[in-house]
């Protein structure tokens, strides 16, 4: 009673992700990997993906800094973490890094910066929320993740 | 598991996944497990490298991101096309046209964008088969071939691929099958026995090539190699088939070299010109990306191929105008080329033997000049063979192939990938002054090649020596630059021309052999060169006997030796789709 509570609200959560545009179809794929040989496969998808993409934001960083309007250098960075966006479906990140990377195809440096805050912004967002959800789905037991949004 | 159950397949197919992105790494292993497919991941470019040379064969497909730190993803494709032979499936994140097409044009089976989804894995097994029919094929053709001895040795060669070629079992059964089908009276049908396999080691290749320069490449036998080798358990056949390989890759080579050729003068004939004066138009693609990039083995032609390769991307135009003189008159081909006299050369090599003269026009910035006189000078044979010496005066291009066996150098292209092969010189005589309307003409430059093809076998030398006459390049350095084309017209210095195409092409063609053996088993003291030379013999037999060699052919008019290299996988895709 308690769980099925529980997973309605991680179902609920994720279809409010998807509503608001953080994540997209690919999350679902990701979650549908998920079976008996790797119960927890998409949390562990999940995880490394905050663990790398913390590195290659950090890396954008010092490239800003290091590289100041080396875009080319900017842009390859910044298409690093775009791809990796793109491994779990975080879509409002992944469209912040493309705009990034329009910045860079313009020169625009002050976009740039701002444009890479707003990724920064997006990705603590997203952690946050994501945690949240696994959490969620954790205390509702194995049968929670198989729960697809009403897309 | 794979090997376990070959009935299943496509399950177990072996599946090495390269992406530089971890996140990736870990979703696109679960996909493929899901395929039931057996799953090799690796991070780096350089690490997968490093897999696939430790653990040759046991691999079916790779899959590699495009975007990678330590190594650009179409140099490892490049790589793996010369090494393994192994289809690859590209991967990126944006599906921007030109990229797409680089990474056709370098060889990949296809390009998946990304996110990547289940059914798109789910299928790739269809690259590894279509591969395999492929190889299958290209074996039943090869049985057209006058040296059917040779041929079947080779198909039971396939077996021990081992070294040059994947050879995972499924592929091996197949051939094997295909082999019985074929051969039934062929003594060496033993391939369907399991025994032993050979690993062709670069040493022990290394003492195959000199067994075979020793003897000389026309007069070469299995025994005689065996014997010259000395090498205890090694068995005729072992060699027998290992020569058959060497041969086969040798017309492979070839044969895409010739593909080359034919589908740019295709390109470009129909359009333009007067039979006074042509205006050829190919764009290449400027390489210096490319060229400067450092491949390991066998690499030299590599660039030269990339050049070739790369046409759209970049937009390098090739001006040729082509005059016709008259018979009698020499063809005179200027080419201006920046980096690359390679990709600019085949065009100069095809249109030389109709006797126009050609102007090449890539960008100004660096020149080579190819005269190419007519060929009715021919050469002997034994200059053919001293090519290394005269080489070496020249050039830097000898020490460039000794350099070859060491990894991680850059190599040159070398001069003679600008030669269009000889056969098809002398073909296009024929032509004469037809070259307008080259759709029009190619059915009777086939058939003049069909007609000429036996006097070919028979004068293989000869012919060579008298075809691209005079134009000699000349690589100054070994970084890959040619600074200068002079024009020679002594016969030696044709001569030289030749052999430098002729190096290309054995080099080139296979890349399994090239770069994990042959390649290295080319001596410093250009003993390697001689076996080049020689066998050159051998390609033109190959090719002029070859059921398939039309084909190839028409391809390859276009195409000069250089190139081959880098097409390698190129080639081979499109074989898969048509042969």
């Amino acid at each position: 009673m308690d769980y099925s509570n529980l997973r309605r609200q991680a179902a609920s959560m994720k279809k409010s992700l998807f509503d608001q545009g953080y994540l997209d179809e690919q999350f679902c794929q990701v979650e549908d990997l998920q079976d008996e040989a790797s119960p927890n496969f998409a949390e562990e998808v999940i995880t490394l993906f905050f663990k790398d993409s913390a590195r290659l934001i950090s890396n954008i960083e010092q490239a800003l800094e290091k590289y100041p309007k080396d875009f080319n250098k900017w842009d390859a960075y910044m298409q690093q973490l775009k791809g990796s966006c793109s491994s779990i479906g975080a879509s409002r990140m992944k469209s912040e890094c493309m705009s990034f990377r329009e910045f860079c195809g313009q020169g625009n440096v002050e976009g740039c910066m701002k444009s890479f805050q707003k990724v920064k912004r997006e990705h603590g967002v997203l952690r946050q929320k994501l945690e949240a959800y696994f959490q969620l789905l954790r205390q509702a037991g194995p049968a929670g993740a198989a729960t697809r949004p009403g897309m | 598991m794979a090997l376990a159950d070959a009935t299943a397949f496509p399950y177990g197919l072996r599946v090495l996944v390269v992406d530089d992105d971890p996140t990736w790494l870990k979703i696109l292993e679960k996909m493929l497990r899901k395929c039931s497919y057996e799953v090799t991941t690796c991070g780096l470019a350089s690490v997968a490298l490093q897999i696939l040379r430790e653990r040759r064969n046991k691999f079916d497909i790779v899959i590699s991101d495009v975007n990678m730190p330590d190594m650009d993803g179409f140099k490892l494709l490049e790589h793996i096309g010369l090494e393994m032979d192994l289809p690859v499936i590209m991967m990126s994140i944006d599906g921007e046209t030109s990229r797409v097409m680089k990474g056709v044009q370098h060889g990949a089976c296809d390009y998946l964008l990304k996110p990547v989804r289940m059914k798109e894995l789910r299928n790739i097994w269809q690259h590894v088969y279509r591969k395999k029919m492929h190889e299958v094929k290209e074996i039943e053709g090869n049985d057209s071939c006058d040296d059917l001895q040779m041929f079947r040795n080779g198909c039971e060669g396939l077996e021990e691929r081992g070294l040059f070629m994947r050879a995972d079992s499924d592929t091996m059964r197949k051939r094997k099958d295909v082999d019985k089908d074929h051969t039934d009276q062929d003594s060496s049908d033993g391939a369907t026995v399991k025994k032993a396999r050979v690993v062709w080691s670069v040493d022990l290749h290394q003492k195959f090539v000199n067994a075979v320069n020793q003897i000389g490449f026309d007069k070469v036998g299995p025994k005689k190699i065996l014997d010259l080798m000395n090498v205890p358990g090694l068995t005729r056949e072992n060699v027998a088939s290992h020569l058959q390989k060497y041969r086969l890759y040798l017309s492979r080579l070839q044969k895409q070299n010739e593909e080359r050729i034919l589908g740019a003068a295709r390109q470009d004939f129909g359009h333009k010109g007067t039979s006074d004066n042509l205006n050829l138009r190919s764009s290449f693609q400027e390489q210096s990306g490319n060229c400067t990039n450092g491949f390991q083995h066998g690499s030299q032609k590599i660039q030269a191929q990339n050049n070739m390769l790369d046409p759209h991307l970049e937009d390098t135009k090739i001006v040729v105008p082509l005059k016709v003189p008259d018979k009698n008159g020499t063809s005179v081909s200027d080419v201006i080329d920046p980096q690359n006299v390679t990709s600019a050369s085949p065009l100069g090599g095809v249109l030389s033997f109709d006797r126009m003269p050609v102007n090449q026009d890539r960008k100004p910035s660096e020149t080579m000049i190819l005269e190419c006189q007519s060929w009715s000078g021919s050469v002997p044979p034994k200059q053919f063979m001293q090519y290394p010496k005269h080489n070496r005066e020249r050039c830097d291009l000898l020490g460039d192939y000794s350099c070859l066996p060491k990894p991680d150098l850059e190599h040159p292209i070398t001069p003679s990938h600008l030669y269009a092969p000889p056969q098809l010189v002398s073909m296009s005589c024929s032509m004469e002054g037809d070259a307008r309307d080259f759709s029009d003409v190619k059915p009777d430059v086939l058939g003049c090649m069909k007609s000429l093809s036996p006097a070919l076998m028979c004068t293989v030398v000869d012919s060579v020596s008298a075809q691209l006459s005079d134009s000699v390049v000349t690589s100054t350095n070994s970084d890959q630059k040619f600074s200068s084309v002079e024009g020679l017209s002594s016969a030696k210095d044709c001569h030289i021309d030749q052999a430098r195409n002729q190096a290309p092409l054995l080099t080139s063609e296979d890349a399994n052999i090239i770069c994990g053996t042959d390649l290295a088993c080319l001596p410093d003291d250009l003993s390697g060169y001689q076996l080049q030379g020689i066998g050159w013999n051998s390609i033109d037999l190959f090719q002029c006997n070859d059921a398939m060699m039309l084909n190839g052919l028409q391809n390859n008019w276009y195409d000069d030796p250089e190139l081959s290299s880098e097409i390698m996988e190129f080639p081979l895709l499109d074989g898969c789709l048509f042969a």
